[in-house]
């Protein structure tokens, strides 16, 4: 066959071959280099004092325990909310609604948040849940607006599953004189567990990530706030992203914002690790 | 063994009664759990509905503070105007700057990452072995967990002066730097989109070119991209989005004066205008602001009708 080929189709075939994997390298060099690059400029910085204590401008220390548990409150109330939400909306989907119109409604409606940007969710957020609902700048309001950002994520993952569960456990299950509400409690959603699980971890990674929508909604405070402050109205706190943020652009202090950087790098790798330890799960639980 | 009629009869009974007692009485009488059932129904009815009401609600909610300003300031002077000086003694509100940054910004990234991005999807698909191949798609799926700021903080560190020295410019922070970290951040979304349509193309497109003598590099670039060219399509639309949908990682590299576009120029986004007025502008500025966001979701809407459109043409 080698002698059928030209000599310039053999040329223009390594010059294209070679793209192919030059591209595949640059992908890789580029992360390989962040990765390094962020590693060593912060991970020296961080130690013990800066994970547990306050920035005080009076000792001039840096440390970012406000901003740590800033942003696992408002991991933990936007899953509390988008989480009943966002499950019930797949259920919805995928057992209840019969009409095709509604149906096609809701997903286009589901694409649609999904392609909106984080600038525009966290204006609306700020113009609903801040001014509109009156909570003020604070961690409710930021969650709020995170809830209605995660739930095409979590409506997604979960309906994905749902309808791999398959038709013989919901007809096994009304043919035992389940009622259907039942029947998806008990046969139907513990099926689909691992799409849900898999749903809190990628929303998990989008509010770890997210800034543009925080910045207006849950504001930029640097205090350490108690578990009832952080649900009150007006109790303000910047998460991970947001003061790392205003560290390098508003105070040009690079060494606190890499070490930031670092502990952001370091989560969302062991979250993308935990996605794919959750799919591995169960899809071992499946063969089984 | 002989059955006496009665003794039949009496088997018989036994056996159908409970059945047409089934059929014609379910086992739950209870009347709570009817009502209950149809409370779960309702339940769920109104979480289904939620994302159509968060839609509509951030419709609603950006029209009706965006629209007055632009009624105020005149849709002409607001959209074609080229100057942006909010706080000057006779301010003006034009905003043509930031439509022609974007537009340029997303254009630049595009070329950039786009042939990137299709090649090494090529190279998950069709090249990499199992083990390389499952190194690059671990790294294309880490790129996509990185935080925006992230992004932001290693191109003003890095890229930034990077761009100064290279083009002897007084400041590194512009247009130029803005585009190479988009390019960089659209690249997973861009890579799984078109994986995905790689995929798809059927085995015996490429079978077929095979035996009629094509080598396997040429079958790749004449048979199955052509083939998955919608699919491609949808991945640059999708890219187009979130490049020009990015906020914070923008913001740190371009320097962030509202002029007109130019390459090695200092420049503002429609996304940055927004976001770096916000926390300090009052009265016609800060209306302002929620229009530029609203012409921003007018674009953002625009490209998801395409997308749709995509998607569907290619399922059909």
């Amino acid at each position: 066959m080698n002698e059928t080929v030209s000599r310039t189709r053999k040329i223009r075939d390594l010059i294209l071959k070679g793209l192919v994997w030059l591209s595949a390298a640059i992908i890789c060099l580029l992360l390989a280099g962040m990765l390094c690059f962020i590693l060593i400029k912060g991970l020296g910085h961080i130690s013990w004092k800066f994970l547990s204590s306050k920035t005080s401008l009076l000792n001039g220390t840096v440390g970012i325990l406000p901003n740590l548990l800033s942003t696992l409150y408002i991991i933990i109330m936007t899953l509390i909310v988008v989480l009943p939400l966002g499950v019930g909306s797949a259920v919805y989907l995928n057992e209840y609604a019969k009409n095709k119109k509604a149906v096609r409604l809701i997903e286009l409606a589901t694409e649609t948040l999904a392609g909106i940007p984080s600038i525009i969710y966290g204006l609306v957020g700020m113009l609903i849940f801040v001014q509109f609902c009156s909570f003020g700048t604070s961690l409710k309001a930021g969650a709020f607006t995170l809830v209605i950002m995660t739930l095409p994520t979590m409506i997604r993952t979960t309906q994905e599953s749902l309808k791999t569960v398959p038709d013989s456990y919901r007809e096994g299950s009304l043919g035992l004189g389940a009622g259907k509400w039942y029947m998806i409690r008990t046969a139907v959603l513990p099926s689909a567990i691992d799409g849900i699980v898999t749903g809190c971890i990628l929303s998990v990674g989008r509010i770890v990530g997210e800034s543009a929508a925080l910045l207006f909604t849950a504001g930029m405070a640097n205090e350490i706030l108690s578990p009832s402050q952080a649900v009150s109205n007006g109790g303000a706190g910047s998460t991970l992203t947001v003061s790392m943020y205003m560290y390098a652009k508003e105070r040009g202090d690079f060494d606190t914002a890499f070490a930031i950087a670092a502990i952001l790098l370091i989560l969302s790798l062991l979250l993308n690790i935990a996605a794919k330890v959750t799919a591995k799960l169960f899809q071992r639980g499946d063969k089984k | 063994m002989n059955l006496s009629e009665r003794q039949v009869q009496f088997l018989l009974q036994s056996k159908t009664i409970p059945a047409v007692k089934i059929q014609q009485k379910p086992p739950r009488t209870d009347p709570l759990a009817d009502i209950f059932e149809k409370f779960a129904h309702i339940i769920f009815g109104i979480c289904g509905f939620i994302a159509v009401v968060s839609v509509a609600m951030i419709t609603v909610f950006l029209l009706v503070s965006g629209v007055p300003a632009i009624k105020e300031i005149g849709l002409a002077e607001f959209l074609f105007g080229t100057k942006w000086l909010p706080t000057a003694d006779t301010p003006r509100y034009g905003i043509m700057p930031f439509i022609l940054t974007s537009l340029y910004g997303t254009f630049g990234a595009i070329l950039i990452g786009v042939p990137i991005g299709i090649l090494c999807a090529v190279f998950l698909t069709k090249i990499a072995g199992k083990r390389i191949g499952g190194i690059v798609s671990a790294a294309v799926s880490l790129m996509a967990g990185i935080p925006s700021v992230v992004y932001g903080l290693v191109g003003m560190i890095v890229i930034v002066p990077t761009v100064r020295e290279i083009f002897g410019l007084p400041d590194g922070a512009n247009l130029f730097s803005a585009i190479l970290v988009l390019a960089v951040m659209i690249l997973p979304s861009v890579i799984s989109v078109s994986e995905t349509a790689l995929r798809a193309v059927p085995k015996e497109y490429e079978e077929a070119s095979l035996a009629l003598g094509a080598t396997k590099t040429e079958t790749i670039f004449k048979v199955t991209i052509p083939a998955s060219k919608s699919g491609i399509l949808a991945a640059v639309v999708l890219g187009v989005g979130r490049a020009i949908g990015e906020a914070m990682a923008v913001m740190m590299v371009s320097g962030n004066v509202a002029n007109m576009p130019k390459i090695f120029g200092s420049v503002r986004f429609l996304t940055t205008a927004v976001a770096s007025e916000m926390s300090y502008s009052s009265g016609l500025q800060r209306k302002a602001l929620f229009s530029i966001a609203l012409v921003l979701f007018i674009f953002i809407m625009a490209i998801n009708l395409v997308l749709n459109f995509v998607v569907k043409r290619d399922k059909k």
